[in-house]
């Protein structure tokens, strides 16, 4: 932030040609493709609008969206936050494996990431048969989905909180220890506020990207309209339909969660520097 | 892999041996739960299953020549995304920390824009851009590009969801980078260009290798966006398309042979980008 006040070499003419540039980049691949969303929603106007969202469809793959990330979210942050004590404070053997098991869905398309369950889990899947015969269905229905999109979205909490946990070290803990706190009373009095930012910057970014996914989802969801579609699945059914306007309703739903993902994100970010 | 972080030399108060923190047994447990069902389970199940089908079914079910082809272009569209967000990626930081202009911070917010919008809306709002009729694919057309619907498209899409691993990898790297060596350089003589090039420029190398081995990573991978800008030809087929496909024909043997080739291209990329960002970490010190 503060390179701003450095004294720049760069000759004028350079400097304004390249914001030149990246303005012009940044209207093209960022503003453009925001506002669009929200003009094509609006492009048959506010009743077609409002009929689109009341649709029962589109009311059910709100719900789904909601639910899946209701129960997705909490649990990545569990995980966040015992994967990140566990890494952070401590060394043991087999901690570099355990970090390129959390990388992994990085490297992993969310469609393989969806047949993996598949295969596990499906009709035809490994553990498919024994499932049908205790009733219990996970692909094509809430568990699978779930599943799916905890794969995707668990790197990151516990990648946000890591590297502010090893920062930090332990002494703070190891003080409130000796002062006669228990381990739960040293959590949440001290390890728990001084990450608090970071916490909520890795929760914002996973839920931004557990309603959002897509190809994860769509591979283990079998689009089954009013009951296991999401939001985005709700977007691709009405795109191969024949109303233009209509995925665009339902987009500018998800539209104004990354805008608000975004404001959450700037102010975090500000708040996490004012602290520093 | 993402860049791993490098684990503290300042062991002094978190020694193995004498760390008086409690709750490792139980985090570590969990940990190891959670991972082992989400990730290890499910990837010895792969390898299970992929054993029990024949080789030579499995051989050509992943190198039929569709899949091929899919792979080809996967690659060459990732690729020409991720070297595209090197150079507009690397640009956009370097604006964005040295100079001061109207809509900077307009701009500094919007870079994440495409980590939060889902990628769905992304490919379908890039599509509706792109296309004949759009606003921006309009002016296209005049002069003969058009951007959705065609493999451009797809590089399009593959751009805009791996923009902001560029800017963000670089961002940080170039706010600490001292602007005493650049005086140093200027004052020893240098140019502007010649202190771009061969003081700022291989400094920065490596970071930028990090961005672009990110963001091919997650090119390589994206299917959301590419389904809505793909317009669905034969010339468009990127290889997760080509899973879903076999999946859909209840061809599991042939779904996992692509996955497993997919998995196996996107380790091995990642692989020779950090040889590369080692062998160009090298030049770092000046």
């Amino acid at each position: 932030m503060n390179g701003s006040s450095q004294p720049t070499k760069d000759p004028p003419a350079i400097k304004w040609l390249l914001i030149g540039i990246v303005g012009l980049f940044s209207v093209v691949f960022l503003l453009l493709p925001l506002i669009n969303v929200f003009v094509q929603a609006f492009s048959l106007g506010w009743a077609h609008y409002g009929a689109v969202l009341a649709e029962r469809d589109t009311k059910s793959a709100i719900r789904m969206t909601l639910l899946v990330a209701a129960i997705s979210v909490p649990l990545n942050v569990i995980f966040g936050l015992a994967g990140a004590w566990a890494i952070a404070k401590f060394r043991f053997h087999g901690r570099t494996i355990l970090l390129t098991l959390i990388d992994l869905p990085f490297a992993i398309s969310p469609v393989v990431a969806g047949l993996l369950f598949v295969l596990a889990f499906g009709a035809h899947g490994m553990f498919g048969a024994w499932l049908e015969a205790h009733h219990v269905k996970i692909i094509f229905a809430l568990p699978g989905m779930t599943l799916a999109t905890i794969f995707v979205t668990f790197p990151f909490v516990v990648r946000e909180l890591i590297p502010i946990m090893e920062t930090q070290g332990t002494a703070q803990e190891e003080a409130a220890l000796i002062l006669g706190a228990n381990g739960w009373q040293t959590f949440w009095r001290v390890t728990l506020p001084s990450v608090k930012w970071g916490l909520l910057y890795g929760i914002i970014l996973c839920n931004a990207r557990a309603m959002g996914e897509f190809g994860a989802v769509s591979v283990v969801s079998g689009h089954i309209a009013g009951q296991t579609d999401t939001l985005p699945l709700r977007v691709e059914k009405l795109y191969n339909e024949f109303d233009p306007a209509a995925p665009f309703a339902v987009a500018s739903l998800l539209g104004l969660l990354a805008l608000l993902t975004l404001v959450i994100k700037s102010f975090l970010e500000w708040k996490s520097a004012g602290e520093r | 892999m993402p860049s791993g972080y490098s684990p503290p030399t300042t062991t002094d108060s978190i020694g193995r041996r004498f760390n008086p923190l409690p709750g490792l047994r139980i985090t570590l447990g969990f940990t190891v739960f959670y991972l082992s069902v989400l990730v290890l389970i499910p990837i010895a199940v792969l390898v299970v299953r992929a054993a029990a089908v024949p080789p030579g079914k499995l051989l050509s079910a992943a190198f039929d020549q569709q899949a091929r082809a899919a792979y080809a272009f996967s690659l060459w569209s990732s690729l020409a995304a991720a070297a595209t967000n090197m150079v507009f990626g690397s640009l956009m930081a370097w604006v964005l920390v040295r100079y001061t202009f109207p809509g900077r911070r307009l701009l500094e917010g919007l870079i994440d824009f495409p980590f939060a919008l889902p990628t769905a809306v992304a490919g379908l709002t890039l599509a509706n851009l792109f296309s004949d009729h759009g606003w921006v694919g309009r002016y296209l057309a005049h002069v003969g590009i058009h951007g959705a619907y065609t493999p451009l498209g797809v590089i399009i899409a593959l751009t805009f969801v791996g923009l902001p691993f560029s800017v963000r990898t670089l961002q940080p790297v170039l706010e600490e980078f001292d602007p005493l060596v650049e005086e140093a350089a200027a004052s020893l003589g240098a140019g502007r260009m010649r202190t771009f090039l061969s003081v700022i420029a291989p400094t920065l190398m490596p970071t930028a290798l990090t961005g672009f081995g990110l963001a091919f990573a997650r090119a390589l991978g994206e299917y959301g966006s590419i389904v809505f800008i793909s317009g669905n030809l034969p010339s468009t087929q990127i290889a997760p398309m080509i899973i879903v496909i076999r999946l859909d024909e209840y061809d599991y043997a042939g779904a996992m042979a692509v996955a497993i080739t997919l998995m196996a291209i996107s380790f091995a990329v990642l692989y020779i980008l950090n040889r590369l960002q080692g062998w160009s970490a090298k030049f770092q010190r000046i």
